[in-house]
C-alpha cells in the first residue's frame, strides 16, 4: 500500500521518537504574531536559550492592529505594548518582521502564502489555530499554543502525537452561488465540530481540485473548526503556478529540484487512509450558521432545526432565534467581510462583483477588511475599494479585525453580524451578547444590501 | 529542566457542564491583550460569570459552595476553538489542577497537559453522576489517580481515560516537552541539514 501526503511529510520531518509514544517533529516554517509570541520569547530568555533557526521564523502583526488609524503609538496602550514586544523580540533575535511599513503586513495566514513561504511538503507551525490554512498547498500546518511556540523557537521542533488521516472527498460541480466557504460549513455540519479529533483531514475529490488556491485555503482554514488538527490538499499544477515568482518561492535550478520534491510528497494513488468520507457537491447550497458553533449551520432555504438537545436550546436562547423558523429574513446589524477565512483578493472580487451599483441597507454598518497589504493594494488597483465605498462599506486597513475583535472593531450589545469569518462562538466579535452568522462573501454582500439574511442567488439573480 | 512528576490530583470539584465550551468562553478575547500570563486567572469564564455591567450571573464559579474547587467537571469537546494557551493558562491560574471531561478539543488538551493541568475523560453517564455527587456534596474530595487511571469520589471508583503518552509524561515529570526536545538537538541539526528547503 502507498502512503498519503501526511505520512510522507511526517516521516521526512521526524527527529526522534519520544518517551510515551510522541514524535519530535521538525518545523520547517515558524510563523509568529504579536498575541501568542511575547510570553514565549520571555520564557526562552528566562531559560537562557536562543532562537534556534531565526531564518525559519517570520513575523507579522494582525490580531490587535487597528484597521482605521494605524498611527503609532496605537490608541490602545495594551495593543501598543504587544506591538513593541514583537518589534523588540524579532529585532533581538534576527527574525524577519513584516510590519506595516514593510508593505507585506497582514493576517499571518494570508501573508505566508502570498510571500511564497508556504510551500508543498513543508511543516508549518504558528501560535494560531487557523494555521491549517497553509495545508491548501500540501503543507502540514499546526496551530499551537504559547508553550509550543516556545518549543519551536528554542528547538525548531515540537512534541506531537501521530494523527490518523481521514480523506474527505467532495465530488461534482458546485451550483451557482455556492463557494468554498459553503463546502466547509457543510462538511463541519455533517462531520461535527469534534468529528475530526485525532485526525488530519485530506480534502480531495473533483470539487476540491477545481477550487482556486484561495478556495482551498478557505476550506483548509476551517478544518480546525471541525476538530481536525490539520487539513490539507494535495499540491498540483495550480499550486505550483500560484507559487511561481513569489518572494520566497524557489527560483531557477532550485525550482526544478523543489518541483520534483513537491511531486514526490503527494498522496500515492493506492495510499491508505484511516477513514474515507464522500460528499456530493450538488447537495450543497449556500450555508449560514444559526447557532454558537460552526456545526450549527443550515442551507439558506432550510428551516432552523427542531431538537430538544440542550446545546441547541442554549444556542437558540443566545441567538434569539426560533426553532422551525426560516433563517432567511433574519434582520442583521453589521456585515464583516474579511479574516483569514475570506479576506483574500478572490473574496473581495466576488463581493464587489455583486455590490457594484448597489447600496448597503441604511441600518447596516458594513466593513470590508482586506487580509493583507498586498490584497489591499491589488484590490485598489482593480478599483474594488471604490465599489465597496460607493455601496456604503467602510474600506479598512488589513488585520484580523472583527473576526475576533481584539482591535477596536467590535459588535455592540446583541447586534447580529453577517460575517465571512470562521467562528460564531458566544461573544466572539467583541460584545458578550453579540451574535455572529457565518457565511460566504457573496452571502454577506446579499445580507448587506437587503439588511437581512438573504439568499445571494435570489438577490443577485444567480443561476 | 527537571519538573516534579504528577501522580495524582486531589481536591474539591466544580461542575461546569455543557458541550463545546470554547476558548472564547473560557477567556474572552478582550483579556488576551497581555505580554505575560500573570493575572489572567481572574478573567477565566468572565462573560459566563458576569453580565455586561459586571454583575454576577448564575454560574457554578459564582456559587460559594464551589469556591475552593481545584478540579473542573466538564462536558463534551471542552476547550474547542482557539489554539491560544491563554485558555488553559487562565484556568490554571484561577487555581485549577485538573479537568475531568467527556472529551477535550485536541489543541486545548495538549496546551493544558504541557502546563501540568491534568486532563482525563469519563463517559457521559459517569460525568453526569459525578457532577450530581459533587452538587449534593460540594466538600467531597475527588482523587484522580493517574497511574491507575481511576477517579475516586467517596466510595465510588471510576475508570478514566488518559492518553498513554500524556500519562507517562506526568509520571516521569516530563510533561513540559522542552527539556525532552532539547536533548535531541544534534538530531535536529541533522534533519534540518537534509531538508530540501530553506528560506534564505
Amino acid at each position: 500500500m502507498g502512503k498519503n501526503l501526511f505520512q510522507k511529510v511526517w516521516d521526512i520531518h521526524k527527529v526522534a521518537d519520544l518517551p510515551g509514544g510522541r514524535t519530535q517533529l521538525f518545523i520547517g516554517l515558524h510563523l509568529i504574531h504579536e498575541v501568542t509570541s511575547p510570553q514565549a520569547f520571555a520564557m526562552i530568555k528566562e531559560l537562557g536559550l536562543k532562537v534556534a533557526y531565526p531564518n525559519r521564523t517570520f513575523a507579522t502583526c494582525d490580531h490587535i492592529i487597528p484597521t482605521d488609524n494605524i498611527t503609532r503609538p496605537f490608541a490602545d496602550s495594551m495593543a501598543e505594548e504587544m506591538m513593541q514586544a514583537l518589534e523588540k523580540n524579532t529585532k533581538e533575535n534576527g527574525i524577519t518582521f513584516f510590519g506595516p511599513e514593510s508593505g507585506y503586513q497582514g493576517v499571518v495566514h494570508i501573508v505566508g502564502p502570498e510571500l511564497g513561504l508556504t510551500q508543498p511538503g513543508i511543516t508549518v507551525a504558528c501560535g494560531d489555530s487557523h494555521t491549517a490554512t497553509h495545508g491548501a498547498f500540501g503543507a502540514i500546518a499546526f496551530g499551537i499554543g504559547t508553550s509550543q511556540v516556545r518549543d519551536v523557537l528554542a528547538t525548531q521542533t515540537m512534541a506531537l502525537n501521530d494523527l490518523k488521516v481521514r480523506r474527505v472527498e467532495v465530488n461534482g460541480k458546485l451550483k451557482p452561488g455556492v463557494y468554498a466557504k459553503d463546502i466547509i460549513l457543510y462538511l463541519i455540519r455533517h462531520l461535527g465540530v469534534n468529528g475530526g479529533i485525532g485526525y488530519a483531514y485530506e480534502f480531495a475529490g473533483s470539487t476540491i481540485e477545481n477550487l482556486s488556491m484561495e478556495g482551498r485555503m478557505t476550506v483548509c482554514n476551517m478544518a480546525i473548526e471541525g476538530g481536525a488538527r490539520v487539513g490539507y490538499v494535495n499540491p498540483d499544477e495550480k499550486t505550483f503556478e500560484y507559487l511561481k515568482g513569489k518572494k520566497y518561492a524557489p527560483k531557477g535550478e532550485n525550482w526544478d529540484k523543489m518541483l520534483s520534491y513537491w511531486e514526490s510528497i503527494k498522496s500515492d494513488k493506492d495510499a491508505e487512509y484511516d477513514d474515507v468520507v464522500v460528499f456530493n457537491a450538488e447537495d450543497i447550497e449556500p450555508m449560514v450558521t444559526w447557532g454558537i458553533n460552526p456545526e450549527q449551520g443550515v442551507g439558506i432555504s432550510e428551516k432552523l432545526p427542531i431538537d430538544d438537545n440542550p446545546s441547541f436550546k442554549e444556542a437558540y436562547e443566545y441567538m434569539k432565534l426560533k426553532p422551525g423558523a426560516p433563517i432567511k429574513g433574519t434582520k442583521i446589524d453589521v456585515v464583516f467581510i474579511g479574516s483569514c477565512t475570506n479576506g483574500r483578493i478572490e473574496d473581495l472580487r466576488e463581493a464587489a462583483k455583486y455590490l457594484k451599483g448597489k447600496k448597503v441597507a441604511s441600518h447596516v454598518k458594513a466593513l470590508a477588511v482586506p487580509g493583507s497589504t498586498t490584497v489591499k493594494a491589488k484590490a485598489e488597483a482593480e478599483g474594488l475599494d471604490k465599489i465597496f465605498i460607493e455601496a456604503g462599506f467602510e474600506w479598512r486597513n488589513p488585520g484580523c479585525s472583527m473576526c475576533l475583535a481584539m482591535n477596536p472593531d467590535k459588535l455592540i450589545g446583541d447586534q447580529i453580524c453577517a460575517s465571512t469569518s470562521n467562528r460564531n462562538f458566544k461573544g466572539r466579535q467583541g460584545s458578550s451578547s453579540g451574535r455572529t452568522i457565518l457565511m460566504s462573501p457573496a452571502m454577506a454582500a446579499a445580507a448587506a444590501v437587503t439588511g437581512e439574511i438573504s439568499d445571494a442567488r435570489e438577490v443577485f439573480e444567480l443561476n | 529542566m527537571s519538573i516534579k512528576p504528577i501522580n495524582r490530583v486531589i481536591g474539591k470539584a466544580v461542575p461546569i457542564l455543557g458541550d463545546d465550551i470554547d476558548t472564547d468562553r473560557i477567556i474572552p478575547a478582550r483579556y488576551l491583550k497581555c505580554v505575560t500570563f500573570d493575572g489572567i486567572g481572574e478573567f477565566a469564564f468572565y462573560d459566563e460569570r458576569f453580565d455586561s455591567e459586571g454583575k454576577p450571573k448564575k454560574h457554578p464559579l459564582n456559587d460559594n459552595r464551589f469556591k475552593d474547587a481545584s478540579i473542573i467537571i466538564a462536558g463534551n469537546n471542552f476547550g474547542c476553538g482557539s489554539s491560544r494557551e491563554h485558555a488553559p493558562q487562565s484556568i490554571k491560574r484561577a487555581g485549577f489542577n485538573a479537568i475531568i471531561a467527556e472529551s477535550f478539543a485536541e489543541i486545548f488538551y495538549g496546551n493544558s497537559t504541557t502546563l501540568g493541568l491534568v486532563c482525563v475523560t469519563l463517559p457521559k453517564t459517569e460525568i453526569e453522576e459525578l457532577a450530581k455527587t459533587v452538587d449534593a456534596n460540594p466538600n467531597i474530595q475527588i482523587e484522580i489517580d493517574i497511574e491507575r487511571e481511576v477517579i475516586r469520589a467517596g466510595e465510588k471508583v471510576y475508570n478514566c481515560g488518559i492518553k498513554p503518552s500524556t500519562k507517562k509524561s506526568f509520571l516521569d515529570g516530563e510533561y513540559d516537552s522542552l527539556g525532552v526536545l532539547l536533548k535531541n538537538m544534534d538530531k535536529v541539526k541533522e534533519v534540518e541539514k537534509n531538508l530540501p528547503y530553506s528560506f534564505a
